[in-house]
């Protein structure tokens, strides 16, 4: 190579650099807009429940330690535990998430108007898990006297990394793409983690602490319906729910 | 010892205090990714928008590390200056230089990385170029000390048994390893890759350490660098072992768990040490083994 090329090279090639690493991925929300509003039957309407059993001994999870920030520790009158695996005292799963993973008719679906919240409270994540829909607003709260980054790892949609001051104004986020799950995670306090799944419909829900969930307003149609756990990984079945009609299925994790 | 290399006693010790500075940054830069601070303060230069955020969680590592990441910037213009200005080695006034640039590159990847949320790419060029920053460093002051501008306890290069080449692959393959690791800990390869070039780095530093030992020990100097350099290999392969056994039995603890942050961090320190020990073994190589051919040419002559 000539040397004024590779002079230019060299001056150059840190600007591509940065110019690589500026371009992040744009939400690709033209497939969704060229689709029919979605539009459910009241009248037809159903609804999809379940349970989520876990079979075997359900493990303990470690006590975490706040020792890093006191304020944090101070806000617990009892030691607090990762929530990676918690097995209700029924023998079912908390914290899956549940969607419809197929045989949705295509069609763009409204966003709630409401935004759901995500709190960061005792420095922990409230909740651990939860879904929205795409385009809905996150809405971000720091209920407590420190500090918090909050990092949205998410991979689908661009992913970003704020401040968050103690009992500071509150954050409205906003995810375009279909992304289940990704985690939220804060690097002042490693151990919080929160997952939340960006879904292109309404239809999903959370197992709660008798580890049961409930899809109400579901149109009528067979299937596939999906259950995620952060560490235990996804399964799957099939249902048919007849117009006005319930249909529910049963999922199972083991240790 | 020509004439206008006079030792200056405070440049080396202002040297060595920068050495001994930047071994500390990289414990603190291993503490940061152990500690899984990195993006603890998301903003760069300032941190939450001030020079002093509140001292936190994983700001007080991540901030700290930014703190002392400036003094040792501070430093190391100072050092680059003194050099400029006291020392008639123009070679050695360049290597300020260069550990200059090195020092400013090393921030700003740093900044990057936290800007652009860890790449693993910048991440991993962080991490290398901190070791070759702190084998830079140890060089200087190398270069600066009394010992160097004496006269060296010279030997010839034993046909049968040659070592000069031999002395530059270590470090070279000492680097590669350490970015493999760096690698490994951004997540960008799994750690395979550098548990398996762990045999191969630490069988060449033993072979140039053993044939020195055996052929070259004669020649103190040599003698005593490749001992060390023997000691902080095998340390650093302990280290390495109980660092992966530590992270597969602490694997489903909330992290980080302190014992593997402890045996991770020593890793990465003892990583920078082989380095330089690495660098410094084939420095005292070049310089007092005397070339075979050069040799045979002074005995034809």
């Amino acid at each position: 190579m000539p040397e004024w090329n590779l002079k230019r090279f060299i001056g150059v090639a840190p600007l591509l650099l940065l110019a690589a690493c500026g371009s992040s991925p744009q939400p690709s929300t033209q497939v969704t807009a060229s689709l029919p509003e979605a539009h459910v039957d009241p009248a037809t309407a159903g609804t999809i429940s379940g349970r989520i059993l876990f079979e075997g001994e359900a493990p303990v999870m470690p006590v975490i330690d706040m020792g890093s920030n006191p304020q944090c520790e101070r806000q617990h009158k009892s030691p607090v535990r990762a929530q990676t695996v918690v097995v209700n005292t029924n023998k079912t799963l908390r914290n899956v998430y549940i969607h419809i993973k197929d045989g949705l008719a295509p069609a763009h679906w409204a966003p709630p108007a409401e935004p759901a919240k995500l709190d960061q409270n005792g420095c922990v994540y409230a909740p651990h898990v939860q879904g929205i829909v795409e385009g809905q607003a996150l809405e971000i709260l720091n209920s407590d006297p420190v500090n918090h980054n909050v990092h949205a790892e998410s991979q689908k949609n661009p992913a970003w990394n704020e401040s968050q001051a103690p009992r500071a104004e509150h954050k409205f986020k906003k995810f375009g793409n279909e992304e289940i799950l990704f985690p939220f995670t804060c690097s002042v306090h490693p151990w919080m983690r929160a997952w939340i799944g960006v879904s292109s419909h309404p239809f999903f829900a959370v197992s709660g602490e008798d580890g049961t969930f409930r899809i109400e307003g579901v149109p009528p149609g067979t299937y596939v319906i999906e259950a995620i756990h952060e560490k235990l990984g996804r399964k799957e079945g099939k249902l048919t729910l007849a117009p006005s009609g319930a249909a529910s299925i049963e999922f199972s994790y083991g240790s | 010892m020509a004439a206008n290399n006079v030792y200056r006693r405070g440049l080396h010790q202002w040297s060595i205090l920068l050495a001994v500075c930047t071994l500390f940054l990289v414990v603190a830069g291993g503490v940061v990714t152990s500690r899984d601070a990195g993006l603890s303060v998301p903003d760069w230069p300032l941190s939450y928008g001030k020079l002093m955020p509140p001292m936190e969680g994983g700001i007080f590592y991540e901030h700290g590390h930014r703190m002392i990441a400036t003094m040792v910037g501070i430093f190391t213009i100072v050092s680059m200056v003194w050099l400029w200005t006291a020392e008639h080695r123009n070679w050695l006034r360049k290597l300020g230089v260069v550990a200059l640039l090195a020092v400013i590159t090393q921030g700003t990847l740093g900044g990057l990385t936290v800007i652009y949320l860890l790449p693993w790419w910048i991440s991993t060029m962080h991490a290398t170029l901190a070791q070759l920053f702190f084998s830079t460093t140890v060089a200087i002051a190398v270069f600066t000390s009394r010992w160097w501008l004496a006269e060296p306890a010279m030997m010839s290069e034993i046909p049968a048994t040659p070592i000069r080449r031999l002395s530059m692959l270590a470090p070279i393959l000492v680097v590669c390893q350490l970015a493999l690791g760096a690698a490994a800990r951004h997540k960008a390869i799994g750690s395979i890759y550098h548990i398996c070039g762990s045999p191969i780095v630490s069988g060449v530093i033993l072979w140039v350490c053993l044939r020195i030992s055996v052929h070259y020990s004669g020649n103190h100097e040599l003698r005593r660098t490749a001992l060390t350099l023997t000691t902080i290999t095998f340390t650093q392969v302990f280290l390495g072992i109980a660092a992966f056994m530590t992270r597969i039995a602490y694997a489903d603890a909330v992290q980080p768990m302190p014992i593997m942050v402890t045996f991770t961090v020593l890793h990465v320190a003892v990583g920078a040490l082989t380095l330089a020990s690495s660098v410094a073994l084939a420095i005292i190589v070049q310089r007092n083994l005397v070339h075979r051919n050069l040799t045979l040419e002074v005995a034809s002559a």
